[in-house]
């Protein structure tokens, strides 16, 4: 595992991707394949499930330290990450035990998961004492299934290009759905010649649309552009090959059996197609989707219920056709895909719907009907060139997502609780509230919206202004008040203020406004049942 | 009953019996200051004692015309009905834990102080006593200091690669006694110059005027910049990092020699490209072991959030308390 360490040592030094991304390829080239797919697997976000609970982990900190469990706590709150607290806690073990990365993933970590829990604790306490502090970071990184080293998939598909010498959108194609590690695998990956027998099981990489931040008469001609409501609900990949239906998520996982109605609906197609679209919750007769709120109640459901899909139904939304007959159509023009899709469609269920055209002349037309965004329970608009192919992840140029300007609040900061990451050690996590009769309660949590020097005077101001400490939570005398952005404010039986608010982030930091003038509760409920 | 050795006041550690502030924030009659760094060396007090180890930088920091008065290490003398002697807190060159003794009664505020060897002053040295104030800017056992040969390899090895890459090796670092304490652990592993930017240059000679061994050094020429530098060491004010000075570096990788990049959020949120764990004030175990040392009754916490220390140390048997609640 040394030799991964040192890769990912060599990642986290440096901002630059062109460094990453031939420290990647280097790697690569070093290491041997067994352990280099295993690396490929887990910086492009792969994790091994469930191997250890972080109660172990702490529990098993608690007895290789002797530290009582607060400080343990303190420790992890002031860190800001598990994994590392743990290393940095532990005393600094010998590096007596250098066994592969596969060795690791495909034996030590498994079987891991597969011993009791008490034989759990004692084999990460053996683990850790054998391995030097960087070591055991990793290996926590690897149990807590969360290695973040400002590695994006797209530059694993780079250093694998750079490595192959084969064109990126090839590498991420045959990356792409339930790619798993192996000496063969990364060899596959490296083949010239595409082999036919992987590829039905594999859905096309995503085309990510980016925000228009210029005015929308910048894009040029309104007719060369299609416009479409933009719809808040799940990206997928609906894909019909040979005899099956399968949906896959953007973050390229298989969602089998939970939106069966999809998938059925989904066998009435030709096969050999691959629908790129949209899944929302909507009732039979309406003529909108419900919000986004709604779909929650399925996305955790493995296998819904009859109950749960008559009281939440979905459809599929489809914006594209990535491949028809078999033949992969994403170099053709998105005006002849559109067609096809729409030929396709005809006299489908409807569970299987087309995403209309927001047809007007003109963008002032547009931007007039974008007004209505919110009543049609959409984010906004989205638009995309009518020549343009369907690219591979987030390229700028063809598709723009062009959303409604959110809903705001202004509330007072009540709670500060330490951040992850590189806010580790500052107080970056709020809690925010408003009134209801002359209390203040929580309503909304936020995490970002403030630049680097707001931080700091808001950190020191905590510290200075702590009422009591919640473990790694602090409340703070109500002094502040900021304007916070959300999408949607539902009633809510699991928050205590009796609302959800959706999406909620800092907008600004309202030093203009005391904190008499932040909202009611009884506005925010009047809000969500309008 | 008031404690007649500390009171902590808006203007600083007040000593009732001995008629003196330990490090005051401001001017006062007689100040016993514990090192020169400048958030507790301040210009504008009528009187000023200190260790002499230290003597050449309290010039430097408080003007020629200051009354001061040095001691050596151990050396007791008389403020009020204080008996007081300077003792070495191994923090940087002449920094001194102060020990007071009124009526039977000890006291000792540790000052700054760190546990780890530094070639630039003398070593942390326990004073036994009924009452110790201690620090605990890194009070939390996430913070263990590596051996310093292990740094001092990883900053070799960022130079050599640095050179091998033909770019300057800009390495952040206090001013005053940490850049001096990194000079003087190189200065065995190392037959080539180090550059120095401006802030440094005068400490650095005071260092070297009180016999402190040094490694060759040269001022950073003003003309100096781009090729010129490449592969080399350059040392620098964390002041200068992002300040138009940077401009001559066209291709610089950059370091932070400090105790806070032990944590990696911290490392990643300053944008350095590297970061190396140097600190001139106690680790955890330092804290701990001090405190243990001390045999002190009472314990009283200063700096930092010391929360944690108090409650690890109360847990451990410990009268310990934030100095904060001394005055309260």
């Amino acid at each position: 595992m040394r030799r991964f360490v040192q890769l990912y040592a060599a990642l986290d030094r440096t901002g630059s991707t062109t460094a990453k991304r031939d420290a990647i390829a280097a790697y690569l080239h070093d290491a041997p394949p067994d352990d280099a797919t295993w690396a490929v697997y887990v910086l492009g976000g792969g994790k091994l499930r469930r191997l250890a609970s972080a109660t172990e982990l702490r529990q098993a900190t608690r007895e290789a330290t002797g530290y009582p469990d607060w400080l343990v706590e303190e420790s992890y709150a002031h860190v800001g990450d598990l994994a590392e607290a743990i290393a940095l806690l532990l005393p600094s073990g010998a590096s007596g035990d250098d066994a592969a990365l596969h060795v690791w993933m495909e034996d030590r970590l498994p079987g891991l998961a597969r011993l009791d829990p008490a034989t759990r604790v004692a084999q990460l306490r053996s683990w850790w004492q054998a391995l030097p502090t960087d070591e055991v970071y990793l290996l926590n990184k690897l149990i807590t299934g969360a290695l973040r080293v400002g590695v994006s998939r797209r530059l694993v598909v780079q250093a694998l290009a750079q490595w192959s010498q084969l064109p990126t959108d090839l590498i991420a194609h045959r990356l792409s759905g339930d790619w798993t590690p192996g000496a063969a695998s990364l060899a596959a990956l490296a083949q010239p010649a595409e082999d036919d027998a992987h590829r039905a099981h594999r859905p096309y990489p995503f085309f990510l649309a980016s925000p228009l931040e210029a005015p929308v008469e910048s894009l040029g001609e309104r007719d060369k552009w299609l416009a479409e409501w933009k719809w808040d609900g799940i990206r997928a990949q609906l894909m019909r090959r040979d005899d099956q239906a399968q949906l896959w998520s953007r973050g390229e996982e298989r969602l089998d059996g939970r939106f069966p109605e999809i998938e059925q609906a989904a066998c009435t197609l030709p096969a050999g197609c691959v629908l790129d679209g949209e899944i929302l919750a909507w009732d039979g007769a309406a003529s909108a989707p419900r919000p986004f709120t709604a779909l929650q109640k399925r996305i955790g459901k493995l296998k819904p219920g009859a109950k749960l899909l008559a009281e939440t139904p979905v459809r599929f939304m489809a914006y594209d056709l990535l491949e028809q007959d078999g033949a992969d159509l994403r170099e053709r023009p998105l005006r002849e895909r559109r067609e096809r899709l729409a030929t396709l469609l005809e006299g489908m269920p409807p569970t299987l719907l087309l995403s209309p055209a927001a047809d007007t002349d003109g963008w002032a037309a547009l931007t007039q009907l974008r007004e209505q965004s919110r009543e049609r329970h959409t984010e906004g608009l989205m638009l995309k060139r009518l020549d343009s192919p369907y690219r591979v992840g987030r390229r700028r140029g063809d598709w723009w997502k062009w959303k409604v300007d959110p809903y705001t609040l202004d509330a007072v900061l009540i709670y500060a609780q330490s951040g992850h990451g590189r806010r580790a050690g500052l107080f970056t996590d709020y809690t925010f509230g408003v009134w209801d009769r002359g209390h203040l309660v929580p309503v909304a949590k936020a995490y970002s919206g403030l630049d680097d020097a707001e931080i700091a005077r808001l950190d020191a101001w905590v510290r200075a202004h702590t009422l009591e400490r919640f473990g790694p939570v602090r409340s703070v005398e109500p002094e502040h008040v900021f304007e916070l952005a959300y999408e949607a404010i539902q009633r809510s039986s699991r928050h205590k203020s009796g609302v959800a608010v959706r999406f909620p982030r800092i907008l600004r930091w309202r030093t203009d406004l005391s904190i008499r003038d932040a909202d009611r509760l009884e506005d925010l409920k009047r809000m969500a049942e309008g | 009953m008031p404690d007649l050795l500390l009171d902590p006041r808006p203007e600083g550690l007040y000593c009732p019996a001995g008629g003196f502030y330990i490090d005051p924030a401001e001017p006062v009659a007689q100040a016993v200051v514990t090192h020169a760094h400048g958030d507790h060396a301040r210009q504008g007090n009528a009187r000023y004692h200190v260790a002499r180890a230290g003597l050449g930088l309290m010039r430097e920091r408080l003007g020629e015309p200051a009354a001061i008065e040095a001691y050596d290490y151990g050396e007791a003398f008389t403020l009020g009905e204080v008996q007081v002697s300077l003792h070495p807190s191994g923090h940087m060159l002449g920094a001194a834990q102060i020990r007071m003794e009124h009526a039977g009664n000890v006291a000792v505020v540790s000052g700054d102080y760190k546990r780890e060897p530094d070639p630039t002053c003398a070593a942390f040295e326990p004073v036994p006593c009924d009452t110790f104030v201690t620090e605990s800017t890194f009070g939390l056992p996430v913070y263990r200091w590596p051996p310093m040969t292990q740094v001092i390899d990883e900053l070799l090895a960022w130079w050599d690669d640095c050179a091998r890459r033909k770019v300057s090796a800009v390495l952040f670092c206090y001013a005053l006694g940490k850049a001096q304490r990194l000079l003087a652990e190189l200065a065995p592993r190392i037959d080539r110059v180090i550059y120095l930017h401006g802030a440094l240059l005068r400490l650095t000679e005071l260092y070297r005027e009180a016999g402190v061994a040094l490694p060759a050094t040269q001022p950073l020429e003003e003309h100096a910049r781009g090729a010129a530098l490449a592969g080399e060491l350059v040392l620098a004010p964390p002041s200068a990092a992002g300040s138009p000075w940077m401009r001559r570096f066209p291709n610089a990788s950059t370091g932070f020699a400090s105790g806070w990049m032990q944590i990696r959020g911290n490392r990643r949120r300053r944008g350095y490209d590297r970061g190396f764990v140097v600190s001139d004030h106690a680790d955890w175990d330092g804290l701990v072991h001090s405190v243990r040392d001390s045999g002190a009754r009472r314990v009283y916490v200063t700096h930092g959030d010391g929360h944690a220390l108090v409650r690890y140390l109360r847990e451990h048997g410990h009268d310990a308390l934030p100095l904060a609640a001394l005055g309260a």
